[in-house]
């Protein structure tokens, strides 16, 4: 019974199809437990976590320099920015906004530096769908390469206030 | 307690009879693993440069 | 064979001998029953919790059908501002106030009546209670007023009216008190010696839950203390990563709270329903070790694509310790469901390798409710937990619809559900109340299962094109860029809206029957009805 006391010495090794399944489970939970790990390193998307402190203020102006500096034209009266080929990309969140519209090239490797001016973020890629956390205070950045050409819409999947579901931004990747 | 007559009990069974020892480990090693290590690597990001 | 349940015949065990434990006479009532012995303050707590618990779950649940009709597309009810608040509301009163007014009347019946003690302080007793009870009615109106859109997380620099901050504060104080007086109560019966050997292990179960809700209550009290007073500008700022790093440490570990528990009464319900005995204590008990060691580490998967943290972090935190408490739930889903074999066998359901299953008493909503409780929570909480909970896949899945839909599998086709299914032997056994409407009592396990299966169902798929949780417009209609989605998103939106009405309806099958049995219900004057 579960309710009633046991006597002393109750501990005994699982035995018959008991020990069978905590066996297979036990198995099951280490090859889980070093999968993950070996993907980290053999596999090509995942979350390091590399990020920086930084003031809201001064990540705005890195944003905004990036933007002169890179202005390749522009869509809904959001500029476009296209980074060197290897080169750093920012993009900033902000409460209902992503801001710029980002060009990348097909194949070549960018280290994305994401952070918020305001409130906390998220930073979703439509339809390939990979997910991030966006917090002000912090450059977040990602290192990426692009796979495939078109246009990504990016979206907020954090809760951030009434305008929340309209925040909205986009990733263009060209051949 | 002195159990003198009893057969010596298994090292486990006194382990999860001793509901204080488990509440320390319980408070303990999530406490260490998770929190403090935590917030140590936050507590020691690097400025960011902007490149 | 003993079995407590008086439908199986030979079923009362034989009036014990022993001494009442360490009840002042007149303190105490003998169960006619069960034959336990039940502390007359601890009943009290008991009751006035477990009316608390129902009050909120139906708080809770109206939320629960609003946002699943907005969620529906082709309904798209509430407006976007009520959508939030609703979101906020809805998540607070079930996740927080139903769960933990439950759960300390779970703590209080493990303590006095299967430890045969009194209860160790009557007077922490109210003042936990009333903490709690404080705590929650300030909440709800606080977030009802419009002060508090701020979603349960309430992640920082979001900021709500401080009112919000200090109820959940007292709701943990609250609970805090109401878990130390339930480890007092532990530490009293061992000093009287009111049993002998071990604790039960309904109890070490209990234990188990208590044990992960003081780590969670510290984390709690580690985060909302500081942010209480940055909202009233005490303090200038509170960071966002170690907001959010705490924070978990309470939102998680809260939920591994509600494993723990939900195990116990997956046990206790196996011994009241068909008689199940424990196969193995030893194994039982270090599967609950494991929890009590490893389990909240895995508060670290909501972290996986945060920033700051490291991927050491993330990978130690959620493989090497995920998965040794995945591995405390493997054992569990094995020696609940194989004792009730056992027990069903040994009452002549012999008849092939599952004619116990099919022999077993389906018609009692004990027993479908906590069995429909194992399956869902193990088959599709579990697997989508440890899919979800992987770095790489967290990628793919962080903030989308698949959480919510993994997490409703856990806490309420879980959680919830063997909640209920224990309310039909509590407010027999406790309330001392029949239930009327018992053809509704003995569908409401299968239709709250279904609905819930069905909208965790949707939520899973939407989620995997995409669909963020949290979002009122999921074609986000009139942004600057526009969103599309695989146009099929709208279909699983819509088996969230019916699974979320159904299981509404199935909330209202299990709250009609038992308000109208604590207020109107028959007394039960000597054993409780069988179900």
């Amino acid at each position: 019974m579960s309710i009633e006391s046991p006597a002393k010495n109750w501990l005994h090794a699982p035995t018959g199809t008991e020990r069978a399944w905590i066996g297979l489970a036990l198995l099951w939970c280490i090859v889980l437990t070093l999968a993950m790990p070996y993907w980290h390193f053999k596999g090509k998307q995942n979350s390091t976590g590399e990020a920086y402190t930084v003031e809201p203020t001064r990540f705005a102006d890195r944003v905004q320099q990036f933007v002169d500096s890179n202005k390749v034209g522009e869509v809904n009266g959001t500029p476009i920015a296209e980074p060197p080929p290897g080169g750093d990309a920012y993009l900033q969140a902000q409460m209902w906004r992503f801001y710029p519209v980002l060009q990348f090239k097909k194949g070549q490797t960018y280290r994305l530096h994401i952070s918020s001016l305001d409130i906390q973020h998220g930073f979703a890629v439509l339809p390939i769908n990979m997910n991030f956390q966006v917090l002000p205070g912090y450059d977040h950045v990602l290192t990426i390469t692009p796979t495939m050409a078109g246009e990504f819409p990016i979206l907020c999947n954090e809760f951030c206030g009434i305008g929340h579901h309209q925040m909205t931004g986009r990733i263009i990747v060209t051949e | 307690m002195s159990e003198s007559n009893d057969p010596p009990v298994h090292w486990l069974e006194r382990m999860l009879d001793n509901t204080w020892l488990l509440l320390a480990l319980g408070v303990l090693i999530p406490a260490i693993s998770y929190t403090l290590w935590g917030l140590l690597e936050l507590a020691n990001l690097k400025a960011a440069t902007l490149p | 064979m003993t079995t407590l349940d008086p439908t199986v015949e030979g079923a009362l065990p034989e009036t014990e001998a022993a001494g009442r434990g360490n009840h002042p006479p007149g303190t105490f009532r003998v169960c006619a029953t069960t034959g336990l012995t039940v502390d007359l303050a601890a009943e009290k707590f008991i009751k006035i919790n477990a009316v608390f618990a129902v009050v909120f779950l139906l708080l809770g649940g109206i939320a629960a059908l609003l946002l699943a009709l907005t969620r529906w597309s082709a309904v798209h009810l509430l407006n976007a501002e009520w959508y939030y608040r609703m979101t906020t509301f809805h998540g607070l009163n079930m996740l927080i106030l139903w769960i933990l007014f439950m759960e300390i009347g779970i703590l209080y019946f493990a303590a006095t009546a299967l430890l045969k003690s009194r209860l160790a302080s009557v007077k922490a007793g109210w003042a936990g209670f009333a903490c709690m009870a404080v705590g929650a009615i300030m909440l709800d109106a606080v977030i009802l007023a419009g002060k508090a859109d701020v979603m349960m997380t309430s992640y920082v620099p979001l900021r709500a009216h401080p009112t919000f901050y200090l109820a959940i504060i007292l709701v943990a104080v609250g609970t805090l008190i109401g878990v130390i007086n339930f480890l007092a109560t532990v530490y009293i019966a061992k000093r009287d010696k009111t049993y002998s050997g071990s604790v039960p292990l309904v109890v070490f179960g209990a234990i188990t839950a208590a044990i992960i809700a003081v780590s969670t209550l510290l984390h709690g009290a580690g985060i909302m203390i500081p942010t209480f007073l940055w909202s009233i500008d005490v303090i200038d700022h509170v960071d966002p990563a170690a907001y959010r790093l705490v924070w978990w440490g309470l939102g998680h570990q809260s939920q591994q709270v509600n494993v723990a528990a939900m195990v116990s009464v997956w046990y206790l319900l196996g011994t009241l329903t068909v008689g199940a005995k424990v196969l193995n204590q030893g194994v039982s008990r270090t599967a609950f070790l494991l929890y009590i060691l490893f389990i909240n580490l895995a508060s670290a998967h909501h972290l996986l694509v945060d920033p700051g943290v490291s991927a050491g972090w993330k990978i130690w935190n959620t493989s090497y310790a995920m998965y040794l408490a995945v591995l405390a739930s493997m054992i569990h889903g094995y020696t609940v469901p194989a004792a009730v074999e056992v027990a069903l066998r040994k009452q002549g359901h012999t008849k092939g390798l599952f004619g116990w299953l099919g022999a077993a008493p389906w018609k009692n909503p004990g027993f479908s409710g906590f069995f429909l409780s194992l399956l869902i929570f193990g088959f599709i909480g579990g697997i989508t937990g440890v899919t979800l909970g992987t770095e790489q896949i967290n990628i793919i899945a962080h903030n989308t619809l698949r959480i919510p839909g993994h997490f409703h599998a856990t806490v309420v086709g879980g959680t919830s559900l063997a909640f209920m299914a224990l309310a039909y032997y509590v407010v027999p056994l406790i309330f001392r109340r029949e239930f009327p409407l018992r053809w509704m009592c003995r569908a409401q396990p299968y239709v709250f299962a279904a609905g819930i299966v069905l909208m965790s169902l949707g939520m899973s798929f939407a989620g995997s094109y995409g669909v963020s949780r949290r979002s009122w417009d999921v074609e986000a209609s009139g942004a600057l860029h526009p969103v599309s989605y695989d146009p099929s998103v709208h279909v699983w939106l819509g088996v969230l809206g019916i699974g979320g009405s159904l299981a509404f309806v199935g909330l209202l099958m299990f709250v009609v029957p038992t308000v109208l049995a604590v207020f109107f219900g028959k007394r039960v004057e000597a054993k409780m009805p069988a179900w």
